[in-house]
């Protein structure tokens, strides 16, 4: 089913408007615009359709083979026993590949006029203008639209889709793609290997900062269809950039599945900051694998909010792999009614003097959960490495619920570890004292999240910051009383 | 500031099965200032509580805030029909500031004017300008808290303010501040209860009428004297 909605010109009403037909429950997100499919694959999971992904993407032989390798994986393993229940995939009845009518433009004003639409309705352009060093935003299952800022150009950064880098740098992908997550690693893993379409690439050279965060937006646009992006980062020996993703999706009545990799590589005194809120609509299945190699006195944080889809299974994970590298996760968790959010964070100490931070914060109510899982590994050698995991659960009424899954194997001794975990129930008393004050119960849910969620919040960039305030408010308009 | 009453008729409240106040009548006049005392028991912090809405209590009787009835209210009406609770054990409220949540409250204010207020008031309490970034109630000493919560009081400049043991735990320096505050507030208007256990604050406050509650019931009314009478002899009298 198609919806349409009326579009204005002033970007500010726009967005308040967006976010009142989402309050209504009206929309959430789901505006979508016609579908103009110049390739639309088959419903399901064949080796003649992934013959057919990488023969129209034109790609090299190798491609082909590990995509064809992958399927074969992703054939033999099993469907995990563990975390969320994910049963309700049927791959079976999904599209694995699709590709837009429209090219790939670098100039907003080209983009057509279709899409330029729903970027403005999630409110893309103006945040360009303010804050974007370059925007990649993905329609579907390709990379239609990019732009680059000059300066980074000119200093040697590649920041652009993963297809186009596969055929632009086919040598710097080849030595990269597929190395920190291999297609073996788990089942979801393998079928992104094997259909993976679209996600960004990003390389910065030696010692060149990026100061300004870059972004990729994109969003679910087709009935029934799976997005598969693959996302590959490498920053070079005391490089930094801050990669910025996030995704809004419309609402279809079947199924959806987001399978995405993201392969991140921090090299020696290198740091990346990897950002995500993710808000797919309450029918998608969003299980992603994100993994970073940092090197020698690098740094990888990795900030992941998962606000929306029915069902997440993330665990962004650091494997410190030099001497003196730090791994850091914010990891945030929202979860409502009909929601399961499995979310956390795996850190791997293989060096000495490296350190991790693990801070998670998850959020449940109207039935919705929560889990908390998460992997801390200290190997031998590894001395004098530390590492702290903290995890807050904050339970809105009776009927949510919020578990916390730690494993911890250290195999060195001479290393610190520290793990604090609390479940609170929103207190009584806070809001007492907040109603005491005048504000309405619903008002003071809102404040007690909000600052709950603060630490997070504070790190993201400002418009992120905002827009998250707000979605979460807006959650709980409704929830008390 | 008009002049108004609060005015508390036969007020019963219970927790479960278990009576705690058990008909308490009380009349307080805009800029008087009423203390109420009473042994450790006897449903002060209650009658404090109940008389801003807390959730946990089953209240009957009457409480009216000039012509408005309080009890029927929700404790954030009650706080907009101008009355407000300094709390005896102010809770903490994790990664909201003391700014963000007086700007909250005030809500039509610009928040430079509330800034600017701010500004002027934190001397006034002893409080530098950083503690507008601080935590509510978190990580704050016994006696900051009881300052953040005058500040407060008079940032929202209320019809009628209940401070309930504001003087416990602070040094003589602090509690002359507090008081002088206080007085301030009752100065411009606002009719002030102060339930303590202590003639010290009194002494500064120098009130107008001075209640002892016993077992859930007003059981004497005086004046001044009646603070130092009970100070010297106890409330056995009143068993």
């Amino acid at each position: 089913m198609i919806k349409r909605v009326s579009s204005r010109s002033d970007p500010a009403q726009a967005h308040h408007r967006r976010f009142a037909q989402w309050r209504r429950g009206q929309y959430r997100f789901g505006f979508s615009d016609p579908e103009r499919y110049v390739f639309k694959s088959s419903r399901g999971l064949t080796r003649s359709v992934v013959e057919q992904i990488s023969h129209i993407k034109g790609e090299p032989e190798w491609m082909r083979d590990f995509r064809l390798s992958s399927l074969a994986i992703f054939e033999s393993k099993k469907m995990p026993d563990w975390g969320a229940d994910i049963s309700g995939i049927d791959f079976g009845r999904i599209y694995y590949y699709l590709r837009p009518a429209e090219k790939q433009e670098k100039s907003w004003d080209r983009v057509p006029a279709e899409i330029r639409r729903t970027y403005d309705r999630l409110g893309v352009p103006q945040a360009e203008r303010k804050f974007l060093a370059g925007v990649k935003a993905q329609y579907d299952s390709e990379v239609i639209y990019g732009s680059l800022h000059q300066d980074l150009a000119r200093r040697g950064v590649l920041f652009m889709g993963m297809d186009e880098a596969l055929a632009k740098h086919p040598d710097l992908v080849k030595e990269y793609f597929g190395t920190l997550v291999p297609p073996r690693d788990n089942k979801f893993a393998a079928l992104n290997s094997s259909v993976w379409s679209g996600g960004s690439f990003v390389y910065v050279p030696q010692g060149v900062q990026v100061e300004m965060p870059l972004q990729a937006y994109f969003r679910i646009n087709a009935k029934n269809m799976g997005q598969f992006e693959r996302t590959l980062i490498i920053a070079e020996e005391g490089s930094f950039v801050h990669y910025v993703e996030g995704c809004t999706a419309p609402v279809y009545t079947t199924d959806s599945l987001h399978s995405a990799v993201v392969e991140i590589i921090v090299k020696r005194g290198a740091r990346v900051r990897y950002t995500t809120i993710q808000n797919w609509s309450r029918n998608v299945y969003n299980l992603v694998t994100k993994r970073a190699w940092v090197g020698e006195e690098g740094i990888m944080e990795w900030i992941d909010g998962n606000l929306g889809s029915k069902v997440t299974m993330k665990y962004p994970s650091v494997y410190l792999m030099g001497k003196g590298a730090r791994g850091e996760v914010l990891s945030l968790a929202y979860a409502d009614s009909g929601q399961h959010q499995d979310a956390g964070a795996k850190a791997v100490h293989a060096a000495p003097y490296t350190s991790s931070v693990i801070t998670s914060k998850s959020i449940c109510r109207g039935g919705g959960r929560t889990s908390y899982r998460g992997l801390l590994e200290i190997n031998p050698g590894a001395v004098g490495s530390r590492a702290n995991v903290r995890c807050d659960a904050l339970i809105l009424d009776p009927q949510s619920r919020s578990d916390t899954y730690p494993t911890m194997k250290i195999n060195e001794k001479q290393s610190s570890v520290a793990h604090e975990a609390t479940v609170t129930k929103v207190g009584e008393e806070q809001l007492f004292y907040l109603q005491s004050r005048g504000l309405s119960a619903e008002e003071a849910v809102g404040m007690v999240v909000n600052g709950f969620i603060e630490p997070i919040v504070k790190v993201l960039p400002l418009e992120y910051a905002v827009e998250l305030n707000r979605l979460i408010e807006l959650e709980m308009e409704g929830s008390v009383g | 500031m008009k002049r108004q009453k609060l005015e508390v008729r036969n007020l019963r409240v219970s927790v479960g099965d278990k009576e705690i106040l058990r008909g308490v009548d009380l009349a307080i006049q805009s800029r008087e200032i009423h203390a109420l005392m009473g042994p450790n028991g006897s449903g002060k912090s209650t009658l404090a509580l109940a008389l801003a809405g807390h959730p946990s209590y089953t209240t009957q009787g009457k409480v009216y805030l000039g012509r408005r009835e309080l009890i029927s209210l929700s404790p954030e009406e009650r706080f907009r029909a101008g009355l407000f609770l300094a709390f005896q054990h102010p809770i903490g409220i994790e990664g909201v500031s003391l700014f963000s949540l007086i700007k909250t409250v005030k809500r039509e204010a610009a928040a430079g004017d509330v800034l600017a207020m701010l500004k002027d008031s934190l001397p006034k309490v002893g409080l530098g300008e950083d503690f507008l970034r601080r935590t509510v109630n978190l990580d704050l000493s016994g006696g900051e808290k009881k300052r953040s919560e005058v500040l407060q009081a008079l940032a929202f400049n209320p019809r009628f303010a209940v401070f309930d043991e504001i003087d416990s735990g602070l040094d003589v320096d602090a509690l002359k501040t507090i008081a002088e505050n206080i007085r301030v507030l009752s100065d411009k208007g606002t009719g002030v209860l102060i339930i303590t256990h202590y003639q010290r604050i009194l002494k500064h406050l120098n009130p107008d009428f001075v209640h002892v509650l016993v077992r859930g019931r007003i059981a004497a009314t005086g004046g001044r004297e009646l603070a130092e009478k009970l100070e010297k002899e106890g409330y056995r009298a009143f068993q």
